[in-house]
């Protein structure tokens, strides 16, 4: 069983350079991702998920960007590719899929040329190829009328049709693995459904390797194989989806899970993380990131330098901090001001 | 005495076409809603964009002008009053806004986006104001030194804090509450939630809660109205529409939240499906023969059903 | 389409009807009347045949009947008649709006071969030093007034170096219609427009390069990258076609804002152009010549900015007329 990770990401760190100083959103991030796996990367707003994203396919923007450690794509570091070379493996071996399907479309391009474009650039086909293949690849994800969407443009599209089409053009080369950035955040729960469905029936015949980046644990319970939670830059914890619903370790994960408003149970009040997530500029760069939000926990339950620990078997947790984690009581919350 | 109460409320929007713009149709934004609320309790009005939710909470403010309907608000018809009238109603009823980035003029000191309100309502001197806007900050738990920032120096979660100051300063009896926590994240949301749920003991406040997110209206709201397509197609205690949900948009719109429990994903889907499909099969049986959502009618005292 | 061409026009007759009485009231309440300037001429005429003489034109009459009278006239087609130089008004323009056309199209055409480069270095490669330059050129040309400016390109150019001539639109040497006298022609153009050119740039090349740094980070560029298309594609394709939307739907504008330049242009230049008439005209309290221009500069305004709204409509698909 030492079958090589589709995708292996070791050491990553993503640093943004503000005012001439860089601050590192992704720190020392390493992950593997399998064909035919669905990874989860969960985390609040600021804490490098979409950083991660976009530096994986290397998106991000280059001028204010800096990328060290590896991401190895099929063996393949696509870190020390030129841009060129990288454009070999984008659209065509690795796809993305965009939050926002309202601007992740070209407002001027058709349809179909927005598809046939991904196409030109790593297939070797007829224009009429390319448009049987565009038509096919529309009725794969559903959409109802081909050959009238593949001659519209986006604004004549509702939401979950413009997604719908985000997604043809990600897998229009057939990848082996896609990043898919919040892909139903901004649409309502029943498209949503629509959509996490199409994904999931689209990854199983393809045997696609997704890293699905979210916020939404519904989502994730929904999809995932694997989960990564992600904290002011760093994974805190990790661990398949059911080991992670059913045995939250890290005090991150735990709050997380008691602070959602969820539709199955109602207790009266929410839990409420202390505090607020640190800026890039002001992330605590030593120490466990998460201790100044849990300020009850005494400070030698933390690790000087906390690494991820293997608490049972692929299930891994930041920090010893998880062992002596409760809680706020009520004489905690009061002295901490936890509203 | 009713507290709120909207009676066959219509808001048309007009469509113009041919050569001179004239009206050639309507979008029916909200299309024969009726609902009334009790004083105290929170009631969550839920749908999809473009269901008219959030038209219905802005009618209700006065933000949008009825085409049609009645809207009585302490048995008093709002929706008769001359505009000067209404205004001394508009302190009784505030409004909080779904983005705390953009409800809040970024020019403006926290002072005087919370002392707004007060200075179009109440004459008072510059002290007297300072004085009143330090105790709602301090209410909505910002410290009373932070009259002189601006927003930008405040966290998503406190920002719509202040947007929730600016509604409490004129102590009012109903606010509408349109996705206020749409935009922040979970841990935020859970501060603003458990915040609001505070302040309407203390305040004895009634709460029209508009959200697309059935997970935070199961939590907050005691009744729940779901609309779409601007006809409401369902009204019941929370429980009733939990549990023993009747119509099947309903039941769509149920199934289609993500479980948290991902052990079940595989007959979630399946139920999904199921019900997807009895909506297209059954279409008939839940919509008129135009497709039209029927009236309510009630199916117990607390629960109706937009059934024929 | 066509509908909402024709309907954009009817608004556009209110308008020119009020600019109409607009400038006939600002005529009126001038000092002296489309006589004076051709009495000017002449001092010994006697006071009793000049008020006879203003009898007789109807010049008397109460502001509201002269309005009706020359209005009614204008729209038929009667431009009415040159005081001070005795000739229809129709002759003193023909010759000039060929002029002004010309130098205005030459202008118009120089503004974006100098403008749309420029915009996009600046956008392609923001705080850099070109990119630096490039603005504060755009700051400067700003800031400056036309009449200095085109001055100082007439002493240089003109005079000092002797590149280009001085005044007039042709060389009277030259055969009309031959070769020789379309290059005069050309040569004549040049300067004027050169200048005019250079300051009308500002807006476009701003405009540009902002549009350009805002769509380089929007997401469906991000999208073209993920496709794996490459750079020299991401920019042609995606980021400048999106970013001169906007510029295009200004032509129209620019349009307006070069004519309003070619008073102060043709005055310099001595071009007889519609420019230089309307300030000679003023100057000769030839009303009737300036409210006929006037009208004329409404109606190409009017003109310009629908221009602007059809060219977006045809280039952006989401903006649809009918």
């Amino acid at each position: 069983m030492t079958k090589q990770p589709l995708l292996q990401i070791k050491n990553l760190t993503t640093s943004f350079r503000i005012h001439d100083e860089y601050y590192a959103a992704v720190d020392n991030v390493s992950l593997n991702v399998n064909e035919n796996e669905v990874l989860a990367i969960v985390g609040e707003s600021g804490c490098g998920k979409s950083a991660l994203a976009l530096s994986i396919m290397r998106l991000h923007n280059e001028l204010n960007t800096k990328l060290e450690g590896e991401v190895n794509f099929k063996g393949q570091n696509l870190l020390t590719l030129s841009t060129a070379e990288m454009n070999r493996y984008r659209g065509n071996e690795m796809g993305m899929i965009f939050q926002d399907p309202l601007t992740a479309l070209n407002p001027l391009m058709r349809i179909g040329q927005q598809i046939e474009e991904a196409m030109k650039n790593h297939l070797n086909l007829s224009d009429a190829e390319m448009k049987a293949r565009s038509l096919e690849l529309l009725k794969k994800v559903g959409i109802p009328n081909p050959e009238r969407t593949y001659l519209q443009f986006p604004h004549e599209l509702s939401g979950g049709m413009r997604q719908r089409v985000v997604i043809a053009i990600a897998i229009a080369c057939e990848p082996k693995f896609l990043i898919a950035d919040e892909p139903t955040t901004a649409l309502d729960v029943t498209i949503q459904a629509q959509i996490l469905d199409l994904m999931r029936e689209l990854q199983k015949q393809m045997k696609t390797g997704i890293i699905l980046i979210t916020h939404d644990l519904g989502v994730v319970a929904e999809m995932a194989d694997r989960v990564a939670v992600m904290y002011a830059g760093e994974i805190v914890e990790i661990a398949d989806v059911y080991t992670l619903f059913s045995n939250p370790l890290h005090p991150y994960t735990r709050s997380l899970f008691n602070s959602i408003p969820s539709a199955a149970e109602g207790s009266d009040r929410l839990h409420v993380i202390q505090g607020i997530v640190p800026s890039l500029k002001n992330l605590p760069r030593t120490g466990c990131r998460f201790a100044s939000r849990i300020p009850w926990i005494k400070e030698s339950a933390h690790e000087i330098n906390p690494t991820l620990h293997e608490v049972e078997k692929n299930h891994w947790v930041r920090c010893t901090c998880y062992q002596d984690f409760h809680f706020p009581d009520d004489t905690e919350a009061v002295k901490y001001d936890i509203s | 005495m009713t507290f709120l109460k909207v009676e066959n409320l219509k808001v048309y929007y007009p469509v113009r076409g041919g050569f001179f713009r004239r009206v050639i149709d309507h979008v029916k934004a909200v299309d024969d809603i009726t609902f009334e609320l009790k004083e105290g309790e929170t009631y969550g009005l839920v749908g999809e964009s473009g269901c008219g939710k959030t038209t219905t909470g802005r009618t209700i403010i006065g933000l949008n002008r009825p085409t049609a309907g009645k809207i009585f608000f302490n048995d008093i018809e709002l929706t008769k009053l001359k505009r000067r009238d209404f205004y001394q109603y508009r302190k009784d009823i505030q409004m909080i806004f779904q983005d705390p980035y953009s409800s809040l003029n970024p020019r403006k000191r926290v002072l005087d986006i919370i002392a707004e309100p007060i200075r179009n309502f109440e004459k008072l001197s510059p002290n007297e104001e300072k004085t009143k806007v330090m105790d709602v900050l301090e209410k909505v738990g910002l410290s009373p030194e932070s009259i002189y920032k601006y927003p930008h120096e405040f966290s998503g979660g406190q920002r719509q804090r202040i947007g929730i100051a600016r509604a409490l300063t004129l102590n009012p009896k109903l606010i509408i509450a349109d996705e206020p926590v749409s935009a922040l994240d979970v841990s935020v949301q859970a501060q603003v939630l458990n915040f609001m749920k505070d302040i309407q003991k203390e305040f004895n406040l009634t709460y029209l809660f508009i959200s697309h997110d059935l997970g935070i209206i199961r939590h907050m709201c005691d009744r729940i109205g779901i609309m779409y397509r601007g006809r409401l197609v369902e009204e019941g205690t929370k429980d009733e529409i939990f549990e023993y949900p009747q119509h099947i948009y309903t039941k769509r719109l149920l199934s289609s939240i993500p479980q948290m429990n991902p052990e079940e994903r595989i007959q979630h889907t399946a139920f999904r499906r199921k019900v997807n499909e009895e909506f297209k099969n059954n279409y008939d049986k839940y919509f008129d023969a135009e497709g039209k959502i029927f009236d309510l009618k009630p199916i117990s005292e607390t629960h109706s059903v937009a059934l024929p | 389409m066509l509908k909402f061409i024709i309907r954009r026009s009817l608004i556009a007759i209110p308008q020119l009807f009020l600019l109409s009485v607009l400038i006939f009231l600002l005529a009126q309440a001038m000092p002296g009347d489309a006589l004076s300037g051709k009495f000017i001429n002449s001092p010994n005429l006697d006071p009793a045949y000049q008020s006879e003489l203003r009898d007789k034109l109807g010049l008397n009459d109460p502001w509201h009947e002269q309005y009706v009278r020359w209005i009614g006239n204008l729209v038929q087609g009667e431009l009415g008649m040159s005081y001070v130089h005795n000739v229809k008004v129709e002759t003193m323009l023909e010759s000039r709006i060929a002029n002004t056309f010309w130098l205005g199209l030459a202008t118009l055409i120089l503004t974006y071969l100098i403008a749309v480069p420029l915009g996009v270095i600046a956008g392609r490669l923001p705080d850099t030093n070109m990119d630096k330059f490039i603005v504060t050129y755009s700051y400067v040309s700003f800031s400056i007034p036309i009449f200095v400016f085109a001055l100082i390109m007439l002493y240089i150019f003109g005079f000092t170096l002797d590149w280009f001539p001085t005044g007039g639109s042709v060389d009277v040497r030259t055969e009309p219609g031959s070769w020789d006298w379309y290059v005069s022609k050309l040569h004549h153009l040049l300067l004027p427009a050169l200048s005019s050119a250079l300051l009308a740039t500002t807006s476009t090349i701003q405009y540009l390069r902002n549009e350009i740094i805002d769509t380089k980070l929007k997401d469906f560029v991000k999208t073209a990258r993920a496709k794996g298309t490459p750079e020299r594609k991401v920019y042609t394709r995606h980021i400048f076609r999106n970013s001169l939307l906007p510029v295009a739907a200004f032509l129209g504008y620019d349009i307006v804002y070069i004519l309003s330049g070619s008073i102060f242009i043709e005055q310099i230049f001595s071009y007889p152009g519609l420019g230089q008439l309307f300030v000679d005209s003023i100057q000769q309290r030839d009303f009737a010549v300036v409210n006929v221009l006037v009208m004329l500069f409404g109606v190409l305004s009017i003109l310009g900015t629908l221009l602007s709204d059809i060219i977006l409509s045809i280039v952006d698909p989401r903006i649809r007329i009918d």
